[in-house]
């Protein structure tokens, strides 16, 4: 896994750490079950403070996509898949809330709306 | 607790260190963070009991003065100039050196001076301000130091030598077991390493907490000073006046009250702090 730290980002760098092993877990590069480096190797590694890669690995296991293992370190959680999913969802039916948003400002109806979608799957395949 | 440092005074003519509290846990970095002159010299000699002060001072729960040989036995230093007579070559060190302390370990002495790049055949007067750091590592390790203090280590360093000091350092500390305070006037490259920061203003604490939570606690604040409303003048930190203008830093805490829209509002990092604390305290 490639972890790599901007510091001039005004993305905070837990954020980074995070968001980054969280791609990785997404696109399968990182699998359920597989070991992550430690805490403090980590920090090491990244010269950041121990605290910093604490919160991303915390913030991580609080939404369930990884988990501790009292004396072995962390691991990606077993239904991380499943977790990656809902969080798709999520995301789906956030830019579904836009579009509908967009529709009813251009007073655009259902049905156009609809076929749209159908449209662009059709495109798609 | 590391070190723990409790209502530290110390009073001087001209300044005073002035009931400075702060707490490391085991297994972190704490920079110590202020001006020339704040009180940072005066903290760290304290804590290496090479001054008098009143006040508590406790290392891995011993009390520096009560406990002074065992503390200092745990102790590792980095200064200025190492403590080590200027004659001495680094092969003696570790005879007359290595003798003070209990847990020495002669092998890992040479280890570290061949892993530093330091012939034994050096004397102290030899080294450059880089190796003498890095030969006051070596002494620290060597005896097996569980909490490292450094004054000002980057000084004088190029951008190499701060490299291999931090990853020295981190790996000092990756089995959670060593502690390190460091102490700074500059911003460096060895804040990124610090999970705690304290910064010192005029013998004072100003903060002591976690580097991330300071981070994210003050913005720098700059607009128009006649649409700060009048009972939100006192919240704003260091403020700089020219024209209509202002700058100044704020807590994000007390950002509610204002129209955001109406200001610039960017992060404020640790030198901005430094630089806007230190400008309130001239007044």
């Amino acid at each position: 896994m490639v972890i790599v730290i901007k510091n001039n980002s005004s993305e905070p760098i837990y954020d980074q750490i995070k968001n980054q092993i969280l791609d990785a877990i997404i696109s399968g590069e990182l699998k359920e079950g597989e070991c992550l480096p430690s805490i403090r190797g980590l920090a090491k590694n990244l010269k950041v403070s121990v605290i910093t890669t604490t919160k991303a690995y915390n913030e991580l296991e609080t939404t369930g996509y990884i988990k501790a293992v009292q004396g072995k370190g962390y691991y990606v959680s077993e239904c991380s898949n499943k977790v990656v999913r809902e969080k798709m969802l999520e995301q789906i039916e956030n830019h579904f809330d836009k579009a509908i948003e967009i529709s009813k400002k251009a007073g655009i109806s259902e049905q156009e709306l609809t076929s749209i979608l159908q449209n662009l799957l059709k495109q798609e395949e | 607790m590391a070190l723990s440092v409790s209502n530290l005074c110390k009073e001087y003519s001209d300044f005073k260190l002035d009931n400075v509290s702060f707490h490391l846990p085991k297994g972190y970095i704490m920079g110590l963070v202020g001006k020339n002159g704040a009180g940072k010299s005066t903290t760290i000699k304290s804590i290496l009991n090479i001054t008098d002060f009143s006040g508590k001072i406790l290392i891995d729960g011993k009390d520096n003065r009560v406990d002074e040989i065992a503390v200092k036995q745990s102790e590792g230093v980095v200064v200025d100039n190492p403590f080590f007579p200027v004659s001495f070559t680094l092969k003696q060190i570790d005879k007359y050196v290595g003798s003070f302390y209990d847990n020495w370990d002669s092998d890992k002495y040479y280890t570290l001076l061949k892993k530093f790049s330091l012939s034994k055949d050096k004397k102290v007067s030899e080294l450059s301000r880089g190796m003498g750091v890095k030969l006051q590592l070596a002494v620290a390790l060597s005896h097996n130091a569980k909490l490292l203090v450094l004054d000002e280590p980057t000084s004088g360093l190029d951008p190499v030598a701060r490299d291999e000091l931090m990853d020295i350092l981190m790996e000092y500390i990756e089995d959670s077991e060593n502690s390190i305070l460091f102490s700074t006037h500059i911003s460096s490259d060895l804040e990124k390493i610090a999970d705690y920061i304290t910064i010192i203003s005029n013998g004072k604490i100003f903060y002591s907490g976690e580097k991330d939570t300071l981070l994210s606690k003050y913005f720098i604040i700059k607009g128009d000073y006649r649409k700060i409303p009048e009972s939100f003048r006192n919240k704003l930190v260091g403020i700089r006046k020219y024209d209509d203008s202002f700058e100044a830093i704020i807590d994000k805490e007390n950002c509610d009250k204002i129209d955001k829209s109406q200001f610039s509002l960017e992060n404020a990092k640790i030198d901005d702090i430094l630089i806007y604390t230190e400008r309130d305290s001239r007044l």
